[in-house]
Formats: C-alpha cells, sequence, structure tokens
C-alpha cells in the first residue's frame, strides 16, 4: 500500500512531551478528516505508547522518543513509537490488563489494553538492552 | 482546583488533561483536598477536563481507596466522551458510581 504522507517526530523522554506528541500525531491525522472521536482516539493511543517509553522505556534516565506516523492510500494511519531504553522482559505480560511493574506509583497496567481498544492494529517489538517499538493503525476512512 | 466543602462531601472540579505528565499534581492536590478524615464523599466533576489517558485511572482508584478504606465513597460526573470511554474500558464503574 502507498504512504501518501509520512512525519517523524524525535524528543526527550521527559513527560512533558507527552501532550507535545498527541497532538502532533492528532493534527497530521486532521489532514483525512476524521470523526472528533477518532482523533481523541489516536490521541489516547499515541499517549499511552508515548508514556510507556518514558516510564518503561528509559524510566529516570533519558533517551530520545521517536514517533512516526504515515498516511496510506488506502485511507490508513500508521503510528510507530520507539524508544532505545530497557526493552520489555515479556511482551505477553506487559499487555495483560492490569499488569503494572509499579503499582506503588498508581500506575493501572492499561496502557495496552487502551491501545488496543482504540486503534485497529497493534504490535509491539522489543529487545532486551535495546529498546521497544510500538506499531499501530487506525482506519481513518475506506480506500 | 475549584473545590467545594459541604459537610462530609468534598466536590473538586478537575479541568485541562489528565495524563501521566499532570497526573503527580493532580494527585499531590486531590490528597491535600480531603486530607481530613471528616471528608467521607469526594465527587470528581470531570465537566472541565478535556483529555485523559489510563495515568487518569491511576490516580482516581487511588483516591478510591483512600475513601473507601474510611468507609467513604468517590462519585464522578459531567465526562466528555473520551474520558468516559477511559473509564469504562478500565471496569471503574463497577465501583465508582456517575452520577
Amino acid at each position: 500500500m502507498q504512504v501518501v504522507n509520512h512525519m517523524k517526530l524525535e524528543f526527550l523522554s521527559v513527560p512533558e512531551n507527552e501532550g507535545f506528541a498527541r497532538v502532533a500525531v492528532s493534527a497530521f491525522a486532521v489532514q483525512l478528516d476524521p470523526t472528533l472521536d477518532v482523533l481523541a482516539d489516536i490521541k489516547t493511543a499515541v499517549s499511552e505508547a508515548v508514556t510507556n517509553a518514558i516510564v518503561h522505556g528509559y524510566g529516570p534516565a533519558l533517551g530520545t522518543v521517536a514517533v512516526e506516523a504515515a498516511l496510506r492510500s488506502d485511507g490508513v494511519l500508521q503510528i510507530s513509537v520507539s524508544d532505545q531504553g530497557r526493552g520489555i522482559p515479556d511482551i505477553a505480560q506487559a499487555m495483560q490488563p492490569f499488569f503494572t511493574t509499579q503499582p506503588e506509583k498508581e500506575r493501572s497496567g492499561m496502557g495496552f489494553s487502551v491501545m488496543q481498544t482504540f486503534m485497529d492494529r497493534v504490535s509491539v517489538e522489543s529487545v532486551l538492552g535495546e529498546g521497544t517499538t510500538v506499531r499501530m493503525e487506525k482506519r481513518l476512512r475506506e480506500g | 482546583m475549584e473545590h467545594v466543602r459541604r459537610r462530609d462531601t468534598m466536590t473538586v472540579r478537575l479541568t485541562g488533561e489528565l495524563d501521566h505528565c499532570s497526573a503527580q499534581s493532580v494527585r499531590r492536590e486531590l490528597d491535600g483536598l480531603i486530607a481530613d478524615p471528616g471528608i467521607k464523599k469526594l465527587v470528581l466533576d470531570m465537566g472541565g477536563m478535556s483529555f485523559m489517558d489510563s495515568s487518569g485511572i491511576g490516580v482516581i482508584l487511588g483516591r478510591y481507596r483512600e475513601l473507601h478504606g474510611r468507609g467513604g465513597a468517590l462519585y464522578v460526573k459531567n465526562m466528555n466522551s473520551q474520558v468516559e470511554k477511559i473509564f469504562l474500558l478500565s471496569g471503574m464503574d463497577q465501583i465508582i458510581q456517575i452520577i
């Protein structure tokens, strides 16, 4: 499927950039004129993925988070959120609802569940010590 | 954070965005507002809230546990559709009443 538009952001893994990332991706998606509900879904999913990169990928350390978005000719928005942080030891466990490694910080463990509910497709690649990439897709219009 | 206390009930109006970035300050402010053990009910008015992700679930559940532990309750109202979707996905509607 042909990519008709593409963008890439890189930013420091500080919480202040969570809002920046979700608004930027949402603004990029606007060109296909999605509904407000669909835009809200995209913003929420991006927020979860970027928060995971900041909180779990890097933790107290700082690193670079990369967010890419592409619009395909079939009306699908592709998003990837990547870090070069610690990696996820057990992806299947991490994706279980309410699983969290930080209950004392009141983390809900719902991040991946939100992504899976709000987007059409979610996949995760992770290598310990090298980082994690979350890929998501959402259909914005019929191709 | 706008708030009104009537007897044992604290009503707090949340505004803006509740994500991981803002969660700590919102948590701290809410904990200050319900620090008096005489407060048994917390009503979160979400009418001014434009965005919430799963970090907000943790904030709300944490306050629910505190109030539940003292025999109280937490209520939410005026959620927009995005916030309500997160709320329902988490199953919080099973333990927290929407008024």
